[in-house]
């Protein structure tokens, strides 16, 4: 794989000059090829045949270099060998997420949004080539086959490098014909290698952090120990004892040092010397206990009603006429995203503006925040997009925290020198923008069969959305989706469902972290349901699709990842003394997931996920090994975290530090992961989050069928489960 | 201050404060980016480095104690468990994110110089102090056994 330097170099590289066969669309969508001045590129052939693949998102592991690829490679019917990618410029208008309307990669959209549009520019492509052969060999167009980058007519053969030339001098038709499902011979192929393999393999994978450019000055940065604290003063005297410290400076944002050193080790030591005095009568300066109070006294009067259609007053009436009411309280603590890349990036001037080398998740929201902190129009702030080690949501920031300090540190030293800024594993864990703290209570109305007969749901969470440039897109009537999602839109039939919201005001930065509301919500709901069938004397699944009988896609699509789960998992049948299993069931993200989580219980009741049997619908998949690869990240990712992660304050200050007390999740905690993927035509979805929501409450299910312990408040070894 | 290194073969003098770890001077002063920084306190080993052979945390070493030392990095991988390694990774398409597996790669390579043949139980313990956020431990499992019959084969 190569990757163009910036922008120009990207243009010079793109455009059909030394024979390449550039194809792809005009701002306004239509196809285009050749040399056009306004054509933004996504697939260029090169004069030796290679395909290079342009890629608007960016790549953080979860596979879309190779998503975006095969899209391309199987309408042209390229060999996947000659294959490459490079990652697209910064260009809110050419490269934009169409779930979204910005370029950017998130919500398990990059698959669902690309499909369509890169296969388009690949069957173009096809096209161009097809119609050069026919000319060249003098046969009409329907007699030309494609396989395997192998042009072929009769008798006759020849490659992509034999007609990029002639390719290039034809006008691409508006609508270029694609192949139907069953002619694809790429997609849905279980043994396609990932595009990214080979460098992440040999240590040449180049990540920011391995960014290097002349001139470069390191940045580490002094911040509030508390949320909203104000810079008083500093004193860097002692960090000249450092050789390669050069100097510290009060950051534009008045709440922050940078300390600008020689290399990154200078400026991690030269920044440990400086002492800083802060004021906090702004900053948030609650613990962890006043936090949970106020979450749970929230409960008490909700602000929203999130249930379309439910009445407060009905569940009311419906839970005065209950036989028994079970009312059941859940909390949920901060988490950090702790992806394994520390968060950095370079900016580096450019004569009229700068550019960034970032594994940019937002370069919608990078470019202009960046553009206004350094009073630059949008277009002279370019990005180059490099790989991204881990996100997991933290890179989608809607302020671009860390590119804004870059520029920031940048302006400081008055725009002459590179700044590569750097946050240590310290800066990530104590940084903020975590998953919200969240508190959920249900109170259900059961009759005397064990039926349910109403459900009053509360949640108190901080709003992820508000004071964002999302918020216009996501929060309807004050409430905002991302808090509710995954409970007032549930699948299951629940009379008298009614969903009361109240908003934290909590000084915390908060942030999507992988599968976003889900995280919570679905381990209330799988939970509750749990202890639902247990009451109705009924089997957890049996019992599940009873309730999800009613006939709806949403309700057939979970039955169905439900019932392959089951009867892969072994699910009925007995298992050894001290072994248990749990089931959970979810629809996040347009994608469905169920997951039986097999428990062992030794015998001083330590509990060992031994096995997670996974079963998932995301429509045609795309590339089904790296959709199981992301079921068995997405399970581990949430593993972890219920298992034992939490964020924790003292007087506003984090507790936790470094990975010694946010333990990630190790290879001795990982199950045996079994995944199974519903082959259907149905136009694909993501599937970057949405085998994270189910194992927590599987796992749960599973420990309460192995140990009568109801496990509601997480992390589960802080409250009462310990882990082999 | 310089300090005379030996990496991948070469030896080289680096002109580093003798406090300063490994790892830094890897990155920073030679140039060798593959091997990365995760948490600093060898918590993560994304940082992992042969030393004398052993697969070793390179950010809390510091320089001064590895004078005749010889240090392999990704960069320098040439022996067949390396090789086995790097093939088998690539075959599973182990990697996600990507940027822990050249510690997970010198661990894993350093586990099967010693135990060519290793049980799930040899796997765990000795690649436990290598965290993935992505998770990817189902397939660098799978990927050390299958190394282990490449090299056999």
């Amino acid at each position: 794989m190569t990757l163009q330097s910036n922008r120009r170099d990207f243009l010079k590289g793109t455009a059909a000059v030394g024979g390449a066969l550039v194809v792809g669309f005009r701002a306004n969508g239509a196809v285009a090829a050749g040399a056009a001045a306004d054509l933004n590129p996504f697939v260029r052939i090169e004069p030796n045949g290679a395909v290079t693949v342009i890629i608007k998102h960016f790549e953080m592991g979860q596979g879309t270099t190779t998503g975006l690829a095969t899209l391309v490679a199987e309408e042209m019917d390229a060999d996947w060998e000659s294959v490459g990618i490079d990652f697209a410029p910064a260009d809110n208008t050419r490269y934009a997420n169409l779930a979204f309307g910005a370029q950017g990669t998130g919500g398990s959209t990059a698959i669902p949004n690309s499909f369509m549009q890169y296969r388009k520019a690949g069957a173009a492509a096809r096209e161009l080539l097809s119609m050069a052969a026919a000319q060249e060999w003098g046969v009409p167009g329907d007699q030309i086959t494609i396989a395997k980058g192998v042009i072929a007519a009769g008798d006759k053969t020849g490659s992509f490098a034999d007609f990029v030339q002639a390719a290039a001098a034809i006008t691409p038709s508006e609508e270029p014909v694609l192949k139907t499902l069953d002619q694809f011979t790429l997609i849905g192929q279980h043994q396609l290698p990932r595009q990214d393999s080979a460098s992440k393999t040999d240590g040449t994978a180049i990540f920011a952090m391995d960014v290097e450019v002349e001139g470069m000055v390191y940045a580490t940065l002094l911040k509030s120990p508390k949320f909203g604290g104000k810079l008083v003063s500093f004193d860097a005297s002692a960090a000249f004892e450092r050789p390669g410290f050069i100097e510290a400076k009060a950051l534009a944002n008045g709440s922050t040092v940078a300390v600008y050193a020689s290399s990154t080790w200078e400026a991690i030591a030269a920044r440990e010397l400086i002492t800083t005095e802060w004021d906090f009568a702004q900053a948030e300066t609650r613990s962890t206990d006043e936090m949970i109070a106020y979450h749970q006294g929230l409960l008490d009067q909700p602000q929203f009603q999130a249930r379309k259609g439910a009445d407060q007053a009905l569940t009311d009436e419906a839970l005065a006429g209950a036989a028994e009411i079970v009312e059941t309280s859940f909390l949920f603590p901060n988490l950090a995203h702790a992806p394994m890349e520390p968060l950095n990036c370079v900016i580096q001037p450019t004569g009229d503006g700068v550019l960034i080398h970032d594994g940019s998740q937002f370069p919608a929201i990078t470019q202009p925040v960046v553009a206004a902190t350094l009073g630059l129009p949008p277009e002279k702030v370019e990005i180059k997009t490099v790989f991204a080690g881990g996100s997991f949501g933290r890179r989608a920031t809607p302020s671009s925290d860390y590119q804004f300090e870059a520029a920031l540190a940048f302006e400081a030293l008055g725009r002459t020198k590179p700044v590569k800024l750097i946050w240590t594993r310290e800066d990530d864990i104590r940084g903020g923008y975590y998953r919200p703290m969240a508190a959920h209570r249900a109170r259900i109305g059961f009759d005397a069969e064990g039926k349910i007969v109403g459900w009053d749901h509360r949640i108190a969470v901080k709003s992820i959305l508000k004071g964002t440039a999302f918020e216009s897109v996501l929060v309807h009537d004050g409430i905002d989706e991302v808090s509710v999602e995954g409970v007032h839109d549930t699948h299951y039939q629940i009379p008298a469902l009614s969903v009361g919201l109240s908003d934290a005001e909590v000084g915390v930065p908060v942030l999507w972290w992988r599968s976003v509301g889900h995280t919570h919500t679905a381990y209330v709901m799988e939970s509750l349901i749990d202890m639902a069938a247990e009451k109705a004397g009924a089997d957890p699944v049996a019992y599940r699709l009873e309730m999800l009988s009613g006939g709806t896609d949403d309700q057939n699509r979970l039955s169905a990842v439900l019932k392959l789960a089951a009867e892969k998992a072994g699910w009925g049948e007995a298992l050894p003394e001290g072994r248990a299993r749990g089931v959970a069931v979810h629809k996040s993200f347009g994608t469905y997931v169920a997951e039986i989580a097999e428990v062992s219980v030794d015998g001083d009741g330590y509990v060992k996920l031994e096995k997670v049997t996974c079963a998932v619908d995301c429509g045609i998949a795309i590339n089904p090994d790296v959709i199981k690869a992301q079921m068995e990240g997405g399970i581990g990712y949430g593993l972890g975290a219920v298992m034992r992660n939490q964020i924790t304050f003292t007087e506003g200050e984090v507790d936790q530090f470094n990975f010694p007390d946010y333990e990630p999740l190790r290879i001795t905690d990982m199950p045996q992961i079994d995944v199974h993927i519903v082959v259907n035509d149905i136009a694909p979805m993501g599937v970057g989050e949405p085998g994270t929501p189910p194992i927590g409450p599987a796992l749960a299910n599973a420990i309460y069928a192995a140990t009568g312990k109801r496990v509601t408040q997480l992390p589960m070894s802080e409250n009462g489960i310990d882990f082999v | 201050m310089a300090t005379q290194l030996r990496v991948n073969g070469e030896t080289l003098s680096v002109d580093a404060p003798p406090d300063t770890p490994l790892l830094w001077v890897l990155r920073d002063e030679i140039g060798l980016k593959g091997t990365k920084f995760g948490c600093g306190v060898a918590f993560c080993g994304a940082c992992t480095v042969h030393v004398d052979g052993e697969p070793t945390r390179s950010c809390v070493l510091a320089i001064e104690a590895l004078e005749g030392a010889e240090i392999t990095t990704i960069e320098g991988l040439e022996s067949p468990a390396g090789k086995a390694v790097q093939t088998a990774w690539r075959e599973l398409d182990v990697v996600q994110c990507g940027y822990c597996q050249s510690g997970q790669i010198m661990s894993a390579v350093g586990l099967l110089a010693e135990i060519p043949k290793p049980t799930d139980a040899d796997i765990d313990a000795a690649m436990s102090g290598n965290a993935c956020r992505c998770a990817t431990y189902v397939r660098i499992r799978a990927a050390i056994h299958r190394a282990s019959e490449i090299m056999e084969a």
